[in-house]
């Protein structure tokens, strides 16, 4: 037994010994092509995350906690939190609804039409930011004609579209085109005779959705849930545009902590980035839980 | 039953893409009527704003800007990422999972995030680069880099990358040229809808180019957010020639990529 230990970690040493030799003499020349590349990535990418991390860390030139003891002071700071993680759960998940219903059907009709709708649907999700702020200004806003539509027939009293509930209809706006497009292919893991096979042994629709087709698509579903609400949290554009920096929200926060006209904290920026980022992250691993949970189950 | 089944299916489908559709058209009535107050519908139809808009030198040099920094980003990504992908397929292959790591990080990074460090980094620096469009044109390529890595990388992987090379040195050819004459031609369809759909997503960038650069460098996204505060029906004009810009691109990307499964 000792021997064939010795003898595979002397492989194994002659492997890497091999491997470091290749890395080192054979392909110099190609690694150089890697080079331009990483110094662009490190430049914009890799530099301003390690920037952020480092600093949000420093306050007053010294290495402390201060930053963020300051949001966890700060109510406005946490209203901002508030206020972002509110809409992004709730555009996430009623986009998400609605993608599900959509793609469902959509599975169901031509391929023509099909082929079609997604092209319509790849171009709709690239309304937004400030074209879609404005787009919806004029359907919902004060004079919008929408708005004056509902309310001549006495469905609303009035709308404000820059509150919660507007910004609502704007961030589920520009989460169904998204949700779609990610949704599509994973609908490829149910095969049509499996509601038919359902429906003969006695299944309604619920049932179906229930127990067939929603534990399969589950893993999907949270993936597509975790961009959805990573999207909605980092959005800016949008609610800038509509508002002019005036609800508060944490993305708004961020940006007028570093570019806005009054007193500017940097660091206190690179603070909420980390927490962004941390919550993100946090969200990404209840995620990979679930899924590691919906495949045992399935086992 | 399965004829009621088809009706509620396609009745979803329309009026899913009704909703969708609701502010696009929204906006086209408001370009192309000559008044649209305190009403449901407008007062008359003219096509006036789009001859003011095209008219407009400061429009004409937004939209210049902007097509500049997207076709440099795309360049720079372009001649940053095939050679790249190329070696790291070739001759790397261990480097793949690290790159599949690397490419989220635009995503898990927002833009807005970004930028903070990037202004901190880049004002005071002896890299004076804020302000300017080169920051614009670095950072676009980190917001590309994730889609044109997918694409090339799918591409690549759906041909023989070993066979090819080694066919290609048996018959004389030196790596460069095999690279430039078979593998090229090979992905190119994945490269080109990849960079067609990232053109449609750079024109609308905003994030990045209001809060690193702003007024001293006015791309089409600016200049839309500042004219928006005064005319309507002018922005709305502009909003649809901008959507016809990225209608045009996304087709063509989706035409692409469809000649590449037939």
């Amino acid at each position: 037994m000792n021997d064939i230990g010795i003898i595979t970690t002397q492989q194994s040493k002659k492997k890497i010994y091999d491997r470091l030799m290749f890395w080192h003499f054979k392909h110099f020349k190609p690694a150089l092509l890697l080079l331009p590349f990483a110094i662009i990535f490190i430049l914009f990418q890799i530099a301003p995350m390690l920037w952020i991390f480092i600093n949000s860390f420093i306050f007053d030139n010294a290495y402390s906690l201060e930053n963020y003891r300051e949001i966890f002071d700060s109510a406005f700071i946490l209203q901002g939190f508030g206020n972002s993680l509110w809409i992004a759960f709730w555009s996430s998940l009623i986009g998400l609804g609605i993608a599900v219903v959509f793609v469902s059907s959509l599975r169901q009709v031509d391929s023509f039409m099909r082929d079609w709708v997604i092209s319509f649907t790849n171009m709709a999700s690239n309304f937004s930011g400030v074209p879609l702020a404005f787009a919806f200004i004029i359907i919902l806003g004060f004079n919008g004609a929408i708005t004056l539509l509902l309310k001549k027939y006495g469905f609303i009293d009035d709308f404000n579209l820059y509150g919660q509930w507007g910004l609502l209809v704007i961030y589920v706006y520009f989460q169904v085109p998204l949700a779609t497009l990610l949704l599509y292919p994973a609908f490829d893991a149910l095969h049509n005779d499996w509601q038919e096979a359902s429906m003969l042994l006695g299944a309604n629709r619920y049932h179906y959705w229930r127990y067939i087709a929603l534990p399969i698509l589950s893993p999907a579903l949270f993936g597509t849930l975790i961009i959805l609400i990573a999207n909605a949290i980092g959005a800016y554009a949008s609610v800038y545009a509509l508002t002019s920096g005036n609800y508060n929200m944490i993305s708004i926060r961020i940006a007028s902590l570093v570019s806005g006209d009054m007193f500017l904290e940097p660091n206190l920026a690179a603070a909420i980035s980390v927490l962004i980022v941390l919550i993100l992250a946090f969200i990404a691993l209840i995620n990979q839980y679930l899924i590691a949970r919906s495949y045992h189950d399935k086992g | 039953m399965i004829k009621a089944n088809i009706i509620y299916h396609k009745c979803i489908v329309y009026s899913t893409i009704a909703l969708l559709l609701i502010p696009i058209l929204a906006t086209f009535l408001y370009s192309i009527s000559s008044s649209w107050g305190a009403s449901i519908l407008p007062d008359g139809l003219s096509l006036d704003w789009y001859g003011q808009l095209w008219q407009d030198p400061r429009f004409l040099a937004a939209f210049g800007r902007s097509l500049l920094i997207c076709i440099a980003a795309l360049l720079l990504s372009t001649l940053l990422i095939i050679p790249l992908i190329f070696v790291v397929f070739y001759y790397f292959p261990k480097l793949s999972g690290l790159m599949n790591v690397l490419i989220l990080l635009p995503f898990a990074v927002p833009p807005v995030v970004s930028s903070v460090g990037l202004l901190q980094l880049y004002a005071d620096s002896s890299l004076q680069i804020v302000g300017t469009p080169w920051i614009l044109i670095g950072t676009y390529f980190t917001i590309a880099l994730p889609f044109m890595y997918r694409a090339t990388a799918n591409s690549l992987e759906a041909i023989n990358l070993r066979d090819l090379m080694d066919a290609s040195h048996l018959l004389g050819a030196s790596t460069v040229q095999a690279f430039l004459m078979i593998i090229l031609p090979n992905i190119k369809k994945g490269l080109l809808a990849s960079l067609f759909l990232s053109f449609s997503f750079l024109l609308g960038e905003f994030v990045f180019s209001n809060i690193l650069v702003g007024t001293r460098y006015e791309t089409l996204q600016i200049y839309l957010y500042h004219i928006s505060k005064s005319s309507g029906h002018f922005t709305s004009a502009l909003v649809m020639t901008y959507f016809l810009f990225v209608f045009l691109l996304t087709w063509l990307a989706s035409h692409i990529s469809r000649g590449t499964q037939s």
